[in-house]
Parts: C-alpha cells; sequence; structure tokens
C-alpha cells in the first residue's frame, strides 16, 4: 500500500507570536515548522505503516529550505521525500497550489493521500479537498480516527455537533485534524539516515499535464487587493463601577453589539 | 467564460437534519447589502430530502428568490452529491457572487465546488463589500468596478487581507459563522421558489456513511464557541467556576480557563485557552479573574469582544480588553445573569 502525505512549512504562530515594536509581525523571529495538521498527517501514515507495512511518501510545494522539514518527516519514518520548487509556481493561491500538487501526485503511485485540514499561515483548509477534486477522488475533511479496511478507509469526520463514521474506497484523499494524534519524535537513528536520503526535487518542467495558466500567481483567480499586518488592537474601555452599574454596563455593551 | 452572464447574489443555504443553520440567514443578510450596491437580488439555495418547507423560512429572513434542490441522495451531507448538485446550480443560473458558510460542511463543500466549476474561493471572510480592484487605478491595469472584496484574518489572525476574484465567475467565499448580521425575520414575506432536480450521478467519489454520532461529548470545543466564559486563578475555587456555568448556559456559551486553573487540577486541559492550550475567537470572550498573562491573551486576543471582569485594576488582561470592569466577580456575575436572563426573557 502507497500512502503520501502533503506537508507544508509554515512559520510557528502557536509557540509565540512575535512583534515589531510598531505591532507588525516579525516573521523573521519566528521558526519555520511543519505544520501541526499536516503532522498529525504523517502520523496517521507511519502508524498505518508501522501495522501494514505500507510505504509513505512526503510531497511538499515550497521554497528549496523546506528540506529541512522533509528530512524530519524521514526522520520520524517516512520513506521517500519529494519537494516541488520553482520559481514559476510562487505566489499560487489555493487554486494553483493545488493544480501543481495534483499534477506533482500524478507522478506518483498513491492509494492513500492525507493533507492537514489547514495551514496555520494562511488559514484556508481548501487546499486538500481541491487537490481531490482535480485527481478525481473522493474526499474526507476533518478526520479524527482513521483506519484501514481492505480496499476502503472508514474515517471518523467531524462536525461542530456530531461526528459521521464514513467508509470510502481507496484511492481517496483524507484531511487530518491535530486532534488525530499525538505525533511521534524523530529517533537519533532515524535522523542519521535522514540525512543520508534523497530527497527528490521536482521543478515544473517535471509536472504533467499541467496548463502554465494553473499555476503561480499569474494563474491564480483569487488575487490580493491589500494585505497588512494587523494591528494589535490596543486596550478599550475600562470602568470602576459598583456591581449593579456594572452589570447594567455589559448588559448594554451586548446590546449595542448585537449579542442579545 | 463571459464574466457579464453571471448576475446575481446567491447563499448556501446550509440545512442539518432538515433545520436552516444560522449561518444560512446571516449570508442573507450580508447578501442584500452586496445585491442592493449591483442592483441584483438574492437567491438562497437549499439542499437536502424533503426540505420543501424550508423555503418559506428563507423567504422570511428576507431571500428574493429560493432554489430548492430536494432529492433522497441529499439526506445527509456528503461531499460529491451536494458538490454536483450546487455545482449544476452555478453552471445553470451563473450567480455573480456564491456564499457558503464557513462550517464543517461549507470548508469541505466550498473548495470542492470552486475546483469543479474552475473559479477562486475565499476563506472564512469576515468581511464582504462591492468595490473596485484594484483598489486605487493603476496605468496599464484596468480597473474593474462592482468586484466583491473579500477580507480575511491569516496568520492566527495576526494578518488581514482583502482579495478579489476579477477575472472569474461567480467569486465565491466561504464566511465565518456568527460574523454578519441576519435580518428582522418578517412573517409572511414570500419568496420565489424555483424546484430545480439537476441529476445527481452516482460514482467513485460517492462513500458510505456506516453511523452518525450526535454530541460525541458534553463538552463543546472552546475553539468553536461563539461565547466563551473564562475563569482563572481568581474565581477562587473549582465549585465557584458555578457562577461562570451559570452565564455561560444563559448566554449559550461555554465555559474555558487559564493555565493557572488547570495547573490547580480545578479543570481538565482541553478547556485551557493560551498558548499551552487552545487558540480561540469567539465572538464575545468574558475574561473572569484571569490576570492576562501573555500566554494567556496570545490565545484569546483575536476575539471580537472582550470583557474583562477583575478586582485588580493594574491587571494586563484590561491592556487586551474592550470592556474591563475593575470589581468584584463574585457580586457582578450572580446579578449579570440574573439581568440577561430577565433580559432574554423579553425576546
Amino acid at each position: 500500500m502507497n500512502i503520501v502525505v502533503c506537508i507544508k512549512q509554515v512559520p510557528d504562530t502557536k509557540g509565540g507570536v512575535k512583534f515589531n515594536p510598531d505591532g507588525t509581525l516579525d516573521r523573521a523571529a519566528m521558526l519555520a515548522i511543519m505544520n501541526p495538521d499536516d503532522k498529525a498527517g504523517l502520523e496517521a501514515a507511519l502508524r498505518i505503516k508501522d501495522e501494514t507495512g505500507a510505504k509513505v511518501t512526503v510531497v511538499t510545494m515550497g521554497l528549496p529550505k523546506a528540506d529541512d522539514m522533509l528530512r524530519e518527516a524521514l526522520a520520524m519514518g517516512a520513506d521517500e521525500a519529494v519537494l516541488i520548487t520553482d520559481r514559476r509556481l510562487g505566489g499560487a493561491d489555493t487554486w494553483a497550489t493545488s493544480s501543481t500538487i495534483a499534477a506533482g501526485l500524478r507522478n506518483i503511485d498513491y492509494d492513500l493521500i492525507i493533507t492537514g485540514r489547514q495551514a496555520i499561515d494562511g488559514d484556508t483548509a481548501q487546499v486538500g479537498p481541491q487537490i481531490a477534486e482535480h485527481l478525481g477522488l473522493p474526499v474526507i475533511s476533518y478526520a479524527e480516527n482513521i483506519k484501514v479496511e481492505g480496499d476502503s478507509v472508514v474515517v471518523q469526520r467531524q462536525y461542530e455537533d456530531r461526528y459521521h463514521e464514513i467508509k470510502a474506497k481507496m484511492p481517496c484523499l483524507i484531511t487530518a485534524l491535530s486532534e488525530l494524534n499525538e505525533p511521534r519524535y524523530m529517533t537519533p537513528g532515524g535522523i542519521f539516515d535522514a540525512f543520508d536520503k534523497e530527497v527528490t526535487v521536482w521543478g515544473r518542467d517535471d509536472l504533467k499535464d499541467l496548463d502554465d495558466a494553473n499555476i503561480g500567481l499569474a494563474g491564480s483567480p483569487t488575487k490580493i487587493a491589500k494585505a497588512s499586518d494587523k494591528v494589535r488592537k490596543g486596550a478599550g474601555e475600562k470602568v470602576a463601577l459598583d456591581p449593579k452599574e456594572s452589570v447594567e454596563y455589559i448588559v448594554g455593551k451586548l446590546k449595542e453589539k448585537h449579542v442579545i | 467564460m463571459s464574466l457579464e452572464e453571471y448576475k446575481g447574489v446567491a447563499i448556501f443555504a446550509q440545512q442539518v437534519d432538515n433545520k436552516l443553520s444560522s449561518i444560512a440567514f446571516e449570508l442573507i443578510g450580508k447578501a442584500h447589502e452586496l445585491a442592493a450596491d449591483l442592483g441584483t437580488d438574492v437567491t438562497a439555495v437549499v439542499l437536502g430530502s424533503g426540505i420543501g418547507s424550508l423555503a418559506d423560512e428563507l423567504g422570511e429572513y428576507g431571500a428574493d428568490k429560493v432554489v430548492v434542490i430536494d432529492n433522497p441522495v441529499l439526506e445527509t451531507y456528503r461531499t460529491e452529491p451536494y458538490a454536483q448538485a450546487l455545482a449544476a446550480y452555478i453552471n445553470e443560473y451563473k450567480p455573480e457572487i456564491m456564499l457558503v458558510g464557513a462550517t464543517a460542511i461549507g470548508r469541505d463543500l466550498g473548495p470542492t465546488v470552486s475546483a469543479r466549476v474552475a473559479t477562486g474561493l475565499t476563506a472564512d471572510c469576515t468581511s464582504l463589500e462591492i468595490g473596485d480592484f484594484p483598489l486605487v487605478a493603476r496605468e496599464g491595469q484596468e480597473q474593474k468596478h462592482g468586484q466583491l472584496l473579500m477580507t480575511r484574518p491569516a496568520f492566527g489572525g495576526n494578518t488581514i487581507a482583502t482579495i478579489a476574484c476579477p477575472d472569474n465567475r461567480p467569486q465565491m467565499a466561504t464566511v465565518r459563522p456568527g460574523v454578519m448580521q441576519k435580518l428582522e425575520k418578517v412573517a409572511g414575506r414570500k419568496a420565489e421558489v424555483i424546484n430545480y432536480n439537476p441529476e445527481i450521478v452516482e460514482n467513485n467519489k460517492f462513500v458510505e456513511i456506516l453511523n452518525v454520532v450526535k454530541n460525541i461529548s458534553n463538552t463543546v470545543d472552546i475553539m468553536d464557541a461563539k461565547i466563551l466564559v473564562s475563569g482563572g486563578r481568581g474565581v477562587g475555587t473549582p465549585e465557584n467556576f458555578k457562577l461562570l456555568d451559570d452565564l455561560a448556559e444563559v448566554l449559550g456559551g461555554t465555559v474555558s480557563c487559564s493555565r493557572a486553573v488547570v495547573d490547580a487540577g480545578w479543570k481538565p486541559k482541553d478547556l485551557q485557552v493560551g498558548q499551552t492550550g487552545k487558540t480561540v475567537r469567539p465572538n464575545v470572550y468574558f475574561a473572569i479573574g484571569i490576570s492576562g498573562a501573555i500566554q494567556h491573551t496570545a490565545g484569546m486576543e483575536e476575539s471580537d469582544i472582550i470583557i474583562a471582569i477583575n478586582k485588580d485594576e493594574t491587571a494586563p488582561i484590561f491592556d487586551v480588553a474592550d470592556y474591563g470592569i475593575v470589581g468584584d466577580l463574585n457580586k457582578i456575575l450572580p446579578a449579570l445573569t440574573e439581568a440577561l436572563k430577565a433580559e432574554l426573557a423579553n425576546k
């Protein structure tokens, strides 16, 4: 069985977001990490590998420095790693990103594709389902439990107030939630081996069935009109009132803001 | 594609168990503003099985037209049959704008459908308006008018971007629940109802639902809660969280807490907000007896409205609170709960 896990290198926003003195985001001060939902997806794949001996390939699209993250994935236990990198692919929105990654996946044998639900930088949750759409595969989003049963997977698919237990025939694509599991650490032997392994690097020209009209900034239907670091809001009002007045004050604000 | 063929503002009216989700009405409310700016009308598209009666409700909340796609295969949400139905609607009726809720359904359906009809999709928008793209005219580039400008937070809420989809139709967005205002319900207001029956073909992408399990646990995920009543060490004792439970109940909210409370063993870890807990962005965050260390505020400062109650007027929580009340939570909370009960009973 062949499992492909799509992973992304992202700036770490959870370990403490850093700000410049003017309140804008200090990107340089933040670490680059494997996106948490993707790491949970990789762990889910490695658990299937532990049970069944499946082969696990990790794929990323990004800058050459994403090599670090791919080696981390190899050190955790992935068998192969692919880096899709090319300046012509830069500035892609989710349509162009998913078109590009789907083209890369056509070069690989897969029974099961796992992506993270969403990346902590873009927060879109769109690339996984869109890859499935480009490849003509069933998609199961928001997975919290994945079991392989013969030629099918059985997945717990989360909604706000319930879950569905869903069975899908492979090949299919699953998007994983970070709540799925606790990812394993790299092993010392794994780290050692990871630096001897070859990372396959593909550029634009290695990707087949991919129209230039669907890649990079120019191939992105959505365009950024304006972007800014959100300046953190300052303190609001502070009042010291007796309890009765305090209650009136809070109820007044909740009404004013249409909360009640 | 000829962009001029696409007209009107459409919304996906999500229903679950044949009950319309609140987001459906919120989207109609926003769609009305957009349609007014464009001089067009609002269509609600509802998918399901045995859902004819929902059209009346959508009309009462302001939809001008309701397109009903009623088919047994749409009874319970599954990506593929829903995507086929919504894509068929888009191809047949050609709306210029298609809004979908950023719910666990919408964030699966939206990307699938947008890829299928080959258009852009902007995720989890918190503001939508009609304007020009580019915002300012530039030499050598056509400035298009009447475009949907979609604003959304990214980077865990630390950056904000406004996005347009100038060359593809429909312009699609998923919209964060709880942000847009519904219109007042007008009893008897009628929408034009259109029954549409596109063919839905079973293919390799159909999955099988083995089981539907509701309310997996009694605890709502605090990341999904729209109102959080969060307590810190200042609450004093685990028993005193009753005051927070009561307030949360009357507002339909959920109780969460700071790390100190988890460390003291008063509350489980899954209710913890902050750097080592969860990052939350509810509509309203009550910080009760929470001092507001940076490790805590990192996990909640993107909440829409922050109301802090603390007896220490120098507590750093007041630096991020929209409304800070210096006072005794033991006196304020019970009175607040009673006042809100009375207020809501009058509605």
